[in-house]
């Protein structure tokens, strides 16, 4: 099985979250395949999770690019699920899905007309027609629109990119700054969201593409880090959470894996600011409370029958930590300059 | 939520440690707060509580009203029952 997305750093890609929840299922009894970027994506040297490393091309380089790496990865190693975990990424595969069907290679991924509904830029139209409570929101691809934006978005609001990053601001000023950033890094569109005080909750769930939920964990972040993303959280049963995650995949009818970011505000309603169409990096707490959804999706990809799903355990909590791997010049060249590595070429 | 229900959705053990499933929220409270907690639980009125807590704690009355509506308060506070509740 193979996984992207191990960029494992204070600001996690899923990857090994999605591998650690793999391997933690009794049912599990392969190999790992990490696909990376970059020869420093520190998931590639978690020895006891990934038994094959690859480098693979970026996006920009194109889906014939990605689909002749993964003929050869598949060549040398065998794959039968791929499992891609980030957001750039993703049209790349959708797009590839069948031809990697032919090769034997399953994946359990939305469509694109799915991914494009629930993009930043489209959650607004989608929130309309579902009845998805999404804050006052606006796309703004001219900057002098921020000086007026306060008639649509009011202030304090969120400046957002198209896949990530978000810059908070008080003013028109702090507003068209944080554009500029946005775009300097993000590209083209911005979104511009207001902002709701509260509490954040993130549902990961997996929907089977016929508007049914196979399986959702809500999580509230107990510990946040300066960046805001979660650091240590916990399985809360918040049925309105889980709610929302079945409206959303009754809505798009939606195949595969999503997190819902929510906020629940002091009055008690919930406000969803974000759809990621992917694994989050807290995908494993789905396996610690006894709900894989890793799992599950390995196994709708190759058509197994699911795990028990029917239950998770409220209250589990996870704590992350961030530690320092060892590895060897010759691994680091190995990847560097011949873009993979596999565990038997470890001296023992 | 209904305050009740939200009361009895609470996980307390015999420490003292509270966990709210709800938010994910723990607190610790002390022996009088979680023999409060479980009279609401019960579904105890005020009087009910007082009489209970009051058989068990060598405690005054005066006491006992104001411990009972300052614990109240904090659950308000903290979000455990609704800004509305009261006994």
């Amino acid at each position: 099985m193979a996984v992207t997305g191990l960029n494992a750093t204070d600001n996690p890609g899923p990857g090994v979250g999605v591998v650690r929840a793999l391997r933690a299922s009794p049912e599990f009894d392969g190999r790992i395949v990490a696909l990376a970027y970059d020869a420093l994506e520190p998931g590639l040297y978690a020895r006891d999770l990934v038994d094959d490393a690859y480098l693979v091309p970026y996006p920009s380089q194109g889906t014939e690019a990605l689909l002749a790496r993964l003929e050869h990865v598949h060549a040398t190693v065998g794959l039968d699920v791929v499992i891609p975990t980030l957001d750039a990424e993703l049209p790349a595969f959708i797009a590839l899905q069948d031809r990697l069907a032919a090769l034997g290679i399953a994946t359990f991924l939305p469509t694109a007309a799915q991914l494009e509904v629930r993009s930043k830029a489209r959650l607004v139209a989608l929130a309309a027609q579902g009845g998805l409570p999404v804050p006052a929101s606006r796309v703004v691809n001219d900057p002098a629109e921020l000086y007026a934006i306060h008639q649509h978005v009011p202030y304090p609001l969120w400046v957002k990119g198209a896949y990530y990053g978000a810059e908070r601001a008080w003013t028109p000023d702090e507003a068209v700054t944080a554009w500029h950033k946005v775009v300097a890094t993000w590209g083209l569109p911005v979104i511009v969201q207001a902002h709701v005080e509260g509490e954040e909750i993130d549902v990961n769930a997996v929907g089977d593409g016929r508007g049914g939920l196979v399986g959702a964990v809500p999580m509230a972040k107990t510990l946040l880090t300066d960046k805001g993303k979660g650091w240590a959280g916990i399985a809360i049963q918040d049925r309105q959470a889980l709610a929302l995650a079945a409206r959303f995949a009754e809505v798009t009818r939606w195949r595969g894996p999503f997190e819902l970011e929510l906020v629940r505000d002091r009055s008690g309603g919930y406000h969803l600011l974000e759809v990621n169409p992917r694994f989050p990096a807290w995908c494993f707490l789905t396996a610690g409370a006894g709900m894989n959804l890793p799992w599950a999706v390995a196994c709708l990809a190759r058509g197994a029958p699911l795990p028990d799903l029917s239950t998770y355990t409220v209250g589990t909590m996870f704590v992350r930590i961030a530690l320092d791997q060892i590895t060897t010049l010759d691994t680091f060249r190995a990847l560097a300059t011949e873009g993979e590595w596999h565990t038997t070429q470890e001296t023992p | 939520m209904d305050d009740r229900q939200q009361l009895r959705d609470l996980a307390l053990n015999d420490k003292g440690f509270v966990f709210d499933p709800l938010t994910g929220a723990t607190f610790s409270t002390n022996p009088t707060g979680l023999q409060i907690l479980r009279f609401l639980q019960e579904g105890a009125d005020r009087s009910a509580i007082l009489a209970g807590l009051q058989a068990r704690f060598d405690v005054r009355g005066d006491d006992l009203t104001r411990d009972l509506d300052e614990f109240v308060s904090t659950l308000r506070r903290q979000g455990l029952v609704g800004q509305d509740f009261g006994l």
